[in-house]
């Protein structure tokens, strides 16, 4: 390890350029100069993140752009595993992280980076950070995790969508309530499950916003109407693909 | 115990369990790759040869952390001798010669705890290539590399391929000074030596206590 870094210590290679990897990498997998974007939409459950993603889609293949959507936990290798592991409850904090990292490897290798290669622009419904959300939730070492993800790509755009504790709470009882892993009960933060899911998305929520501050995201108010929030993230998709050299699809009409 | 396929590592472990067990001291097993909760998504990984190297390292990452956290530290709380049938040298050397980051796979494994002895069956491919072929192994998909595409005929991609893994082992016996036995010799030469290492190594930890004690 080099000391010549000019990093702080603590939480370190994280500062990669957009479309190239935040650290090592893939060496058999060199991405660079590939033409498509990443777009990550961030945010807790509850705030409405698949129907931005369907919305921009739409809008971005009006325009004629190729448009890939991925997410988190859905590749075909590891969906069935992963399942079963929350099921039995068998997973401890490092199984965790780990199966979770081996489903965006494959989701990277066999989604992401072709569809970067072929000038497709990829929307991820989530991204790294939630993983790193979580982990850090759960005391998982920060570097390590970090570390863990130095072969993910650094997205072109990171967007946060934000609510606070209390909209994020009733929203998740709205939806489909709380279960074993969204309410940290393996924290064993207490027997009661409302206590132990409000404290764990607490949590969740300042893990996020220190993550918004150490990444960068463009963070916005998720508590807004939707075709507010939509205008907005159209607004500045549209800023940056319009900067010369952004734009995904080399032989796009003028 | 470390070595490629047909070292002859997993005999000499065997031995040295029967000779430990024999002495009194407690001894628990494990083996590389063998926890129930990675076992579905590794078979049908390798059932639809579907893993590339960073998820091949990955999963192993996930098979050795259940096992850590299960297996290993348990019993060495409890004061056993752990037994592992491949620790974390066998990831540095496999996944390295498939291209994967060292770096990266040596700050992976770094929740790992760090083996009181580790030792490596050093093994000419010949030598190994002659031991499965004697047992009649079919030589498996990604233990004969296969899937790097660099031949098609299973013995010359395991030779290539674990030509490879040798090399990064030589990098791990220095970076981590493993003991080398050479697995050439004949089985109770080489445990004899192996026998000699540990009884070393349980002097040391003997003598350690003693000190401790008039301390």
């Amino acid at each position: 390890m080099t000391s010549s870094s000019t990093n702080p210590p603590d939480l370190e290679p994280i500062g990669a350029q957009p479309g190239h990897y935040y650290s090592y990498g893939i060496p058999y997998l060199p991405i660079d100069h590939y033409p498509g974007k990443l777009i990550a939409v961030e945010g807790t459950d509850g705030v409405g993140r698949s129907t931005q993603i369907r919305l921009l889609r739409e809008w971005l293949e009006v325009q004629g752009y190729g448009v890939i959507e991925t997410g988190w936990t859905r590749s075909e290798l590891m969906q069935p595993t992963i399942e079963l592991a929350k099921a039995s409850n068998t997973l401890n904090k490092l199984t965790f992280v780990l199966l979770y990292a081996t489903d965006f490897a494959d989701r990277l290798e066999k989604e992401i980076i072709p569809a970067l290669k072929a000038g497709f622009i990829v929307l991820s419904d989530r991204y790294i950070f939630t993983a790193l959300a979580r982990a850090g939730v759960r005391g998982v070492d920060r570097q390590w995790i970090r570390n863990l993800y130095g072969f993910g790509i650094a997205p072109h755009l990171v967007f946060y969508l934000r609510i606070d504790e209390k909209t994020l709470i009733r929203r998740v009882l709205q939806s489909r309530g709380m279960d074993y892993w969204e309410s940290g009960m393996d924290l064993k933060l207490g027997d009661d499950i409302y206590e132990s899911f409000r404290a764990y998305q607490r949590a969740l929520l300042k893990e996020y916003a220190a993550l918004a501050d150490e990444y960068g995201f463009r963070v916005l108010d998720a508590r807004r109407k939707v075709d507010v929030i939509q205008d907005e993230l159209r607004r500045q998709i549209a800023g940056f693909l319009n900067e010369p050299d952004n734009a995904p699809v080399a032989s796009r009409p003028e | 115990m470390e070595g490629i396929d047909g070292s002859g590592k997993t005999t000499q472990l065997g031995l040295l369990a029967k000779w430990l067990s024999a002495a009194g001291h407690p001894v628990f097993q494990t083996e590389w790759n063998s926890s129930a909760l990675v076992k579905a998504a590794t078979k049908a990984g390798k059932k639809k040869n579907a893993l590339t190297p960073m998820t091949f390292s990955l999963l192993h990452a996930t098979d050795f952390a259940d096992r850590l956290l299960y297996n290993i530290i348990p019993p060495l709380k409890a004061g056993m001798i752990v037994l592992a049938d491949r620790y974390t040298y066998t990831a540095f050397a496999r996944d390295a010669a498939r291209g994967v980051d060292r770096r990266w796979v040596r700050e992976l494994y770094s929740f790992a705890v760090k083996p009181d002895l580790a030792v490596y069956f050093k093994t000419p491919i010949d030598v190994s290539i002659d031991r499965l072929l004697a047992r009649r192994v079919k030589l498996k998909f990604y233990e004969a590399g296969l899937d790097m595409g660099w031949s098609t005929n299973a013995i010359e991609s395991f030779r290539i391929f674990q030509g490879k893994v040798l090399d990064e082992y030589d990098r791990c016996v220095e970076e981590y000074g493993l003991s080398v036995i050479n697995a050439s010799g004949s089985i109770t030469e080489q445990q004899r030596v192996c026998r000699r290492l540990v009884s070393q190594h349980l002097e040391i930890e003997a003598n350690d206590e003693q000190l401790d004690e008039s301390a």
